[in-house]
């Protein structure tokens, strides 16, 4: 069942999705078989940032009704850190096929963010010039500086962005959409008329909750947000009939494929997001529930005959 | 440090057996791999893990070791919320997944130093085992909020108690009767595990009279191997440590100051 991907041999259709699964946390964990027996067929890295970030203040984490919502606030080492000291760590991964023979190459997908275009051109050009990395994929949930809005949630800002990053780079161009907009299948139809290669949705939904009661309420007033970053991003199963049909939207109205994601479990789940047209699927939450949940959704994808 | 097999596993319960306001979840596991002291596993019940209060619990739920002996895993639970109440319901026989044993555990302690253990409520699990291991006496403090939830002193050998409410033992905190133990001698190394308040006092204590000191520290964690980056305490050096990977075990010279962010259901 192996498959290409905008000229990428994968071995099946599954990847993970951005900031759900650290190769270089999980070796520590469980040992070199991560890198042997990789549960995905691509590796997609947490966001990458021009420079070091700490990430949002505690707590990060709250379990919503078949759920998780998150305030992670996208800790990384910088473009610097990522490209000297975690490139070199994630790269000569492999994973098995499903039916077991033989063994293939896993490609480095570098997820970006900027929160200008001209630091979206910076993080492309310099991952460009790293042969390691076989394709870019552009986080755009990120706030304009000027206007505050998701560069991603409106469809010629993104176009804009994407078309200034276009012609920094021939390796594949993916666009990761928010689904925290009006109308995403007219952003994923900006990111095509720009030149991405692709887009990959739906990112987390933006979501809250309220610290629990009994808790310390300043004057009996309103109970504050629980998240250190106040809102966070729902993810998990509670979203994946939202990722159906912004997936189905999305593909009706572009050309490139389309990675579908969110609140995948099993093959069942993975192959209705390709029945809505997705090209790859991704898994996030549920493969911190199961570490290796990405090899068993892809065996039961392919014993469901593909797609 | 022990590595947990690169997929969660289905075992088997051997037991649930009350101990006060705890329970104590054994579960078989012959062929797994021996926990370190300190080490921890993620666990979530085969059947109805989901639909519980307000559809929960979803993500597993981290718990110490308690006790490695005889093929069985040992884990202590308090019911705080949807996880730990369905953990606790389950009863000999019945499924439960595993992913462990994970993270950093206890070290030695460093020679000419005698070990005291410090313990806090469900939190002093993980010092049953690291008990186990030590070869000499190792002294044991520990301190619950009344006399039901001391009955979990049980689960080491020649417990100092201490309750909130003076229901049992000593009236007060735990950290009174640490203050009181590095009087006699400071030629210790301190291991704790607790609440963050107790923890906060533990570390402060040990800071000022220069003792070392191993935190065991407790944290809502969505995966418990590295991936989700929501375990984080800030780390006196400046950013965070994952709980998970570079933990549980923390030296308390690495923390600023204990804040958990507890209280959210589990």
């Amino acid at each position: 069942m192996s498959v290409t991907f905008c000229g990428l041999e994968l071995a099946h259709p599954i990847i993970n999705g951005s900031g759900t699964f650290d190769a270089i946390a999980a070796a520590r964990a469980f040992g070199e078989q991560v890198r042997r027996e990789l549960p995905f067929a691509a590796y997609v890295s947490k966001t990458i940032t021009l420079g070091a970030r700490e990430g949002n203040s505690p707590p990060r984490l709250w379990e919503a009704p078949a759920g998780l919502i998150n305030s992670i606030g996208l800790p990384n080492k910088g473009l610097d850190g990522y490209l000297g000291e975690d490139l070199p760590l994630l790269v000569g991964m492999s994973c098995g096929p499903p039916d077991g023979a033989g063994a293939f190459a896993v490609p480095v997908i570098t997820n970006v963010m900027g929160s200008t275009a001209g630091e979206f051109a910076r993080l492309v050009e310099a991952c460009d010039a790293r042969a390691e990395i076989a394709a870019l994929e552009l986080n755009v949930s990120c706030p304009n500086v000027k206007t505050g809005l998701d560069i991603g949630a409106d469809p010629l800002q993104l176009e804009q962005v994407v078309r200034a990053v276009r012609p920094l780079t021939r390796k594949p161009l993916i666009v990761k959409l928010t689904p925290n907009t009006a109308d995403v299948a007219a952003c994923a139809e900006g990111a095509q008329e720009g030149g991405a290669d692709a887009v990959s949705l739906i990112n987390t939904l933006r979501a809250m909750a309220l610290a629990p009661r009994p808790a310390p309420v300043a004057d009996g007033g309103a109970a504050p947000p629980w998240l250190g970053g106040r809102t966070g991003g729902l993810s998990g199963p509670a979203i994946r009939p939202v990722a159906l049909a912004q997936v189905a939207a999305v593909a009706a109205r572009v050309t490139i494929p389309v990675i579908g994601m969110g609140g995948v479990q099993t093959g069942e789940h993975a192959r209705d997001l390709m029945d809505a047209g997705a090209a790859l699927v991704a898994v996030g939450t549920e493969s911190f529930r199961e570490p290796a949940a990405g090899a068993r959704i892809a065996r039961e994808l392919d014993a469901l005959g593909g797609r | 440090m022990s590595l947990a097999p690169f997929s969660r596993r289905l075992l088997s319960v051997s037991a649930v057996e009350q101990l006060g306001a705890y329970s104590v979840l054994r579960v078989s596991d012959p062929d797994g791999p021996e926990p370190e002291p300190g080490q921890f596993a993620m666990l979530a019940a085969d059947e109805r893990w989901g639909g519980g209060a307000d559809e929960r619990p979803y993500l597993a739920r981290a718990f110490s070791v308690a006790r490695h002996t005889g093929g069985e895993s040992h884990y202590l639970l308090e019911d705080v919320g949807p996880g730990s109440l369905r953990l606790g319901e389950l009863g000999a026989g019945e499924a439960i997944w595993v992913l462990g044993p994970l993270g950093h555990g206890f070290s030695e302690p460093p020679e000419g130093r005698r070990a005291i253990l410090v313990g806090g409520g469900v939190g002093i699990a993980p010092l049953a085992i690291l008990q186990d291991r030590l070869e000499d006496g190792a002294t044991v403090l520990l301190g619950f909020r009344d006399a039901a939830r001391a009955e979990g002193a049980a689960l080491l050998r020649g417990a100092r108690v201490a309750t909130d409410d003076g229901s049992r033992g000593h009236h007060g905190l735990i950290t009174d009767l640490l203050a009181a133990e590095l009087e006699q001698g400071p030629a210790a190394t301190v291991y704790a595990c607790g609440p963050a308040g107790m923890l906060e006092g533990v570390r402060a204590l040990c800071a000022e009279r220069e003792v070392p000191a191993q935190l065991a520290l407790e944290a809502a964690m969505a995966c418990g191997f590295g991936a989700c980056f929501g375990c984080v305490v800030p780390r006196r050096a400046g950013g965070y440590l994952r709980v998970c990977v570079d933990g549980p075990v923390i030296d308390a010279r690495e923390l600023d100051h204990v804040d958990l962010h507890a209280g959210a259901p589990a």
